[in-house]
């Protein structure tokens, strides 16, 4: 779909104003990359349900709004208490509102030396080499049309790195706040995250909003690089309010060895694509592909993972749980490609879907594009709804039926908490997931899941 | 109406998670007939389009344990389904009252909350729910139905504890999911594990004994013969005479064809054992020659 013109004229707009704007603090490099994309954007515009990667998500409705650039309000801080989301044992904090970093609203205490994390837009002004380097190396503008807006309209969002051997145990929280001014506005952070050869980290990128549901756009990308032996956890929490389309896109680039577990949970917004796109670029790699979709009303939540296996020796494993209630509509498109060269690849895609009303709605697809010959590929997907012979079990006990639902459902949801490292991040996953489906917190939060039992380590599972 | 014998043996729990079941009252106001813990009267039940139970009377006292026999499709299990108000089946006549209240018009949860427990002829598994949690859930679902504080993580420990011990289960029990991965020993031990902490008035046990080794079955009947008291009754469901040799029944009941055709003392059984059932299907249909 070509961009209609008005909102065109719109998007050249901010675009131009933005680099005007930005001209002095914008390295020549920077320039190339944002113009480049943004005549990428300009020349295809927005997919259609006739483009295979969005057969099944229509957004029309974005196509047709005119997002400004929330200008005028940035510096305005916002009135809300944050306290409902500050993470409890996390190494740093950083709040970004309507896109732009907030260092009156963020924490970063006492890291480990080798450690930086700040705001992307200084460090660009700080000409940090590393930014350089990889800013948008990894994420492909020419295939998806929202990766190429978002670099367009690069100018913030958080810049993680952590140099060789480091390890750093506490997550770091990033949050990113949409106020909902008087029209729609559109942000666009940009993450860059590069994680050394052994170093370990823990990411989770959280998108909230405040204030009036104004339709508004967050169209985030982030790029994360695992070096040589690497260990990344990324966990990613939508909870943005009923009039928010939210877009993200997580590009892994994975060393040789490299580790890392993508955790989703999306949990909120209007219309939702979360694009997850790993690329196992080295032998050895693993990758976990962990997530969890709560839709009710109207909610539209795609998934569209795209795992790429580059070299030999890889594994991949894809496990999407979605519950749907109301008219609510979920995704999963779950690519795999196998490259050529990428021998004894071992990769595996599950899919399970609570449906709980008979207007909710799944489609799930799987595609595998296999150019290797010694390679292990799995996929399933199951659709159903909640089982009565359990619900009778737990009412039969005592527990009221809309109390067995919600332990059903929160049973469900407790598979991908499970494929979790406990720690901070899951804590606060999981406090956001008890709340979407009404589950009271525990006191004691112990013997809530089950442990140790067979079946449930990541590899295992499935 | 059956008289009230002792049970043989009478255990009572050493501590109630409980407190105090509301209990029958000994007479009805205005009158001075002793009120049944359970008393069914001409129950009709259909399922699938098929009479299933046609006519059952059956009243069982505090302190009782009757024992429900019968070969397979005679409604045992729809029976106990009934009872713990499973709702696939359609009651076309009679009613049930529990303590004297109308069992018929509770939901599962509130049966249960109101002191109905059925050990499962098939245990559910349930991934993802925590064996413990899952009890800590339910009894306190059922002591809050009562008014009284819920319990947390850490007073329910050592009941729950205690009851393991019981029921000779490994403490890792209680993390894992429940029933799942079970084996078929466990899964009814886990029954048996729930009744010993949700403490009910009314125990149902519905097929218990099938598919148990000796060993697993010793077990089960020690942990059930823990449980008599003269504040509970109990109501084993059963195809084979053999669990009775470790629980003994005050009463035995013969079901053919939907219908009560014999009752008797723990002997009955002994005599379906050395019979089988035959000779009291001969006897129905003498009794009965229209039903079918």
């Amino acid at each position: 779909m070509a961009v209609e013109s008005a909102q065109l004229e719109t998007y050249l707009e901010t675009f131009t104003d933005l680099a005007k704007e930005t001209a002095q603090e914008t390295p020549p490099w920077l320039r190339d990359l944002r113009d480049r994309a943004f005549a990428r954007f300009c020349e295809v515009g927005f997919p259609t349900t006739r483009d295979e990667d969005w057969r099944f998500t229509n957004i029309a409705a974005v196509a047709r709004t005119s997002f400004r650039l929330p200008r005028d309000n940035r510096d305005r801080l916002p009135q809300t208490d944050l306290a409902a989301w500050r993470m409890e044992g996390a190494a740093a904090q950083l709040a970004f509102v309507d896109g732009r970093f907030m260092p009156q609203l963020s924490s970063v205490g006492a890291l480990p030396a080798g450690v930086t994390v700040s705001s992307l837009h200084d460090e660009i002004v700080r000409g940090t080499p590393l930014i350089a380097e990889h800013l948008g190396r990894y994420l492909d503008i020419d295939r998806d049309p929202f990766s190429a807006l978002n670099t367009a309209y690069i100018e913030d969002g958080a810049y993680v790195h952590v140099r060789s051997g480091i390890v750093l145990e506490r997550p770091i929280h990033l949050l990113f706040i949409g106020t909902g001014g008087e029209s729609p506005a559109m942000t666009h952070p940009r993450n860059l995250i590069i994680v050394e050869e052994e170093a370990q980290a823990s990411i989770l990128e959280d998108y909230v909003s405040i204030g009036a549901e104004t339709p508004a756009l967050s169209n985030a990308a982030t790029e994360l690089v695992a070096g040589n032996n690497g260990n990344v956890i990324h966990t990613m929490i939508e909870r943005e309010h009923l009039s928010s389309f939210n877009f993200s896109t997580l590009r892994i680039e994975q060393a040789r060895t490299a580790n890392v577990a993508s955790h989703s949970v999306l949990l909120g917004g209007a219309l939702v694509r979360n694009n997850v796109h790993p690329v196992l670029n080295g032998e050895g790699g693993e990758c976990l592909i962990n997530g969890l979709f709560v839709g009710s009303g109207r909610q539209h939540l795609d998934n569209y993972m795209l795992v790429e296996h580059a070299k030999p020796h890889c594994a991949s494993r894809q496990f999407y749980n979605g519950i749907l209630d109301g008219h609510s509509h979920g995704v999963f498109h779950g690519r795999i490609i196998v490259h050529r060269d990428a021998q004894k690849t071992d990769a595996k895609q599950t899919n399970r879907n609570l449906l709980l009303s008979d207007d909710a709605q799944i489609d799930t697809k799987p595609q595998l594009e296999i150019y290797a010959d010694d390679v292990k590929c799995t996929h399933g997907a199951t659709i159903g709804q909640i089982e009565e012979n359990a619900l009778f079990y737990l009412r039969s006990r005592g527990i009221g039926e809309s109390d067995a639902r919600r332990l059903l459902l929160q049973a469900f949801a407790g598979e991908c908490l499970d494929r979790m490292k406990p720690g901070a991040a899951r804590d606060y996953a999981e406090a956001a997931i008890r709340a979407r489906l009404l589950i009271p917190g525990e006191d004691a939060s112990t013997d809530h899941r089950s442990e140790g039992g067979p079946g449930r380590r990541w590899e295992e599972v499935g | 109406m059956i008289g009230a014998l002792a049970p043989a043996s009478l255990i009572y729990p050493a501590k109630s998670a409980l407190g105090n079941i509301s209990q029958a009252p000994d007479s009805a106001p205005g009158g001075n007939r002793i009120v049944s813990l359970l008393e069914i009267k001409n129950l009709h039940v259909r399922a699938s389009g098929h009479e299933i139970l046609k006519g059952i009377d059956l009243a069982v006292n505090a302190g009782e344990v009757h024992s429900i026999m019968g070969p397979n499709g005679s409604g045992k299990s729809t029976l106990a389904q009934v009872l713990s108000r499973r709702e696939s089946y359609e009651v076309t006549g009679g009613e049930i009252l529990l303590d004297g209240k109308d069992l018929l018009a509770m939901k599962p949860d509130q049966a249960a909350c109101e002191g109905v427990f059925m050990a499962f002829q098939y245990p559910v598994e349930i991934p993802g729910i925590g064996n413990a949690y899952f009890m800590r859930t339910a009894l306190n679902a059922i002591r809050k139905y009562r008014g009284h504080d819920e319990l947390d993580a850490i007073d329910f420990l050592p009941l729950f504890r205690e009851k393991l011990k019981l029921l000779e289960m490994d403490e890792k029990m209680m993390s894992r999911s429940v029933n799942e991965g079970f084996s078929g020993g466990e899964k009814k031990r886990n029954e048996i594990l729930q009744m010993a902490v949700l403490e009910p008035r009314l125990a149902i046990l519905d097929e218990t004994d099938s598919g148990l080794d000796i060993d697993a079955m010793r077990i089960v009947a020690h942990g059930v013969n823990a449980m008599r008291s003269p504040d509970r009754a109990m109501i084993v469901v059963t195809h084979y005479q053999r669990l009775l040799n470790y629980i003994v029944p005050d009463f035995v009941h013969v079901l053919v064809d939907g219908r009560i055709v014999r009752s008797g003392g723990a002997e009955l059984a002994h005599e379906l054992e050395s019979r089988g059932y035959g000779w009291v299907e001969a006897e129905a249909r003498q009794v009965a020659p229209a039903s079918a």
